[in-house]
């Protein structure tokens, strides 16, 4: 074989997340739940000193403790609380104790940066299954509730009109991300996994005239940015995670002034 | 037959009481009017009614299988969300190409399935709200101050095209208006709500009661009874051509 073994297994872990992450993504952007996928993927890294204390597999413990982060602050969301504050103290607080708690460990020697970068070159055939596993559930809970996650994200008001709970709705979402989260973690790390859903989307935004259209670009550039990721690091000798997450920002920046140039003469862009 | 009643409804927002011991009852076939002042709670109710409010007290009966078709005061949609009239028109549930044609033409729409809706202007934006929600074949209609953002024959238009669904689709209809003179003539029942129901019957009636005068005066009259003069005269060309004719 010309290529390594642990390039395609890396190639293949980049394409996992890509596929969950992207139209996660999307609704991420809809929903102005930017900040809401930070706090949860920051909540991970507390997830992993936990699992590791423990330890237990470090999926389940991001993945136990994304959902906790991820269902308070839906709960909380729904209680007039200052939302943005609200989530500044809890992602930023849940870093800092994931942090300090990894530093107790000390009976084990802990690469931190593999957990807060993401440590794609390292994928196993185990992590694959689970990056794939979690995917495909992810992909399956979407599209199993597209058109009612769509109603309720342009109006909740709309949604109950039609007997759709868009509490429940908000839920699924809850729920794809905290998976997302913890599979994403070696690819790209927990400071970087808010970027792998939202910068896609972003990028994809002036390209689609629908929602589904919107997502499928978002994949798209997702994919692109992984395997272009993955090969910039290797040609580059530079970190895989935060080099894909550059990729991406690239594409942004080029879909992003492509439309606003063409639609100077509108006055109005997409953006 | 009963479409939808509530009894006793009672609904608390941050601590106030915003609604108390609401009874109301809707027939099919008819098209009902909730009047009153702002903060009464008229919009409140009508999220009671759909579910999107929980209930301090009393409840809401649905009929088995009711289908309601909800046009909200204002939809904002965010500006990253790309989403096409055909595409919108097909939430919750995906209609025919051949339907999308017929809803926007009944809705006295040109063909905008293309058209982005960022990109609608108000008038239009409001009727494919409604088109919307027709395509449903709702059985209850509910409209909380869908003319908001129209001009007067816009909302006169808009006010007939409700008239016209109710005889298709011998539905009921449910509305919160500001517009007392168009709703006067055009309801078969108004309920004056401040909190509670004030009072409620037949326009007229409604008009005289004391309680409905000290909530709006007796100015309105003369609105009433200009329009119902208008009302005989029909303007069916008021669609947005200025707006058309500039695309």
């Amino acid at each position: 074989m010309m290529l390594d073994d642990f390039l395609i297994r890396a190639a293949l872990a980049g394409l996992g997340v890509a596929l969950a992450a992207a139209p996660l993504g999307s609704f991420v952007v809809w929903r102005r739940m930017a900040y809401f996928g930070d706090a949860t993927a920051h909540a991970a890294i507390l997830g992993v000193a936990v699992a590791l204390a423990f330890s237990m597999s470090i999926f389940i413990g991001a993945l136990a403790m994304s959902l906790i982060m991820a269902t308070t602050v839906s709960t909380l969301s729904g209680r007039g609380f200052a939302m943005d504050t609200m989530l500044g103290v809890l992602a930023h607080s849940a870093l800092a104790f994931g942090l300090v708690a990894v530093s107790f460990l000390t009976g084990v020697r802990i690469d931190l940066m593999a957990y807060l970068f993401g440590d794609i070159l390292a994928v196993s055939r185990g992590d694959l299954a689970v990056i794939w596993g979690g995917a495909a559930l992810v992909l399956g809970l979407l599209a199993w509730r597209w058109q009612t996650l769509l109603t309720a994200t342009i109006s909740p008001d709309l949604a109950w009109s039609a007997g759709i709970d868009p509490r429940r709705e908000q839920l699924v979402l809850t729920l794809a991300l905290a998976v997302v989260v913890a599979v994403a973690i070696k690819v790209v790390g927990v400071l970087l996994i808010a970027a792998m859903l939202i910068v896609p989307a972003a990028a994809a935004r002036p390209l689609a005239s629908t929602p589904e259209r919107m997502a499928v670009m978002a994949t798209l550039i997702a994919a692109t940015s992984a395997l272009g990721g993955l090969r910039a690091s290797f040609h580059f000798d530079t970190p895989t995670g935060p080099t894909i997450v550059c990729v991406a920002a690239l594409i942004f920046a080029a879909t992003t002034i492509g439309n606003s140039l063409l639609h100077r003469r509108k006055g109005s862009s997409a953006l | 037959m009963r479409l939808i009643k509530t009894e006793g409804l009672s609904v608390r927002l941050g601590g106030a009481t915003v609604l108390f011991d609401v009874n109301l009852t809707l027939d099919r076939g008819e098209i009902v009017t909730i009047v009153g002042p702002n903060g009464s709670g008229k919009s409140t109710l009508l999220r009671a009614m759909i579910g999107a409010v929980g209930l301090a007290a009393g409840s809401v009966r649905r009929a088995p299988g009711l289908r309601i078709g909800y046009v909200p005061q204002q939809l904002h949609i965010d500006p990253t969300l790309p989403i096409t009239v055909t595409r919108f028109l097909g939430l919750p549930r995906r209609h025919p190409a051949t339907d999308l044609r017929a809803a926007l033409e009944q809705a006295g729409l040109p063909d905008l399935r293309d058209r982005q809706m960022a990109d609608l202007s108000g008038g239009q934006f409001q009727r494919v709200l409604l088109a919307r929600a027709l395509l449903e074949k709702p059985d209850l209609l509910i409209l909380d101050e869908a003319t908001q953002g129209l001009d007067q024959p816009g909302s006169a238009a808009f006010y007939r095209r409700i008239e016209e669904v109710r005889r298709e689709l011998n539905c009921a209809v449910l509305m919160v208006s500001h517009e007392l003179h168009v709703v006067m003539s055009a309801s078969d029942r108004v309920i004056c709500l401040n909190g509670h129901v004030c009072c409620e019957g037949r326009p007229e009636i409604v008009a005289q009661a004391e309680e409905y005068r000290a909530l709006f005066g007796t100015g309105t009259q003369g609105a009433l009874a200009l329009y119902r003069h208008e009302h005989t005269h029909a303007h069916d060309n008021d669609h947005d051509h200025s707006h058309e004719a500039a695309e």
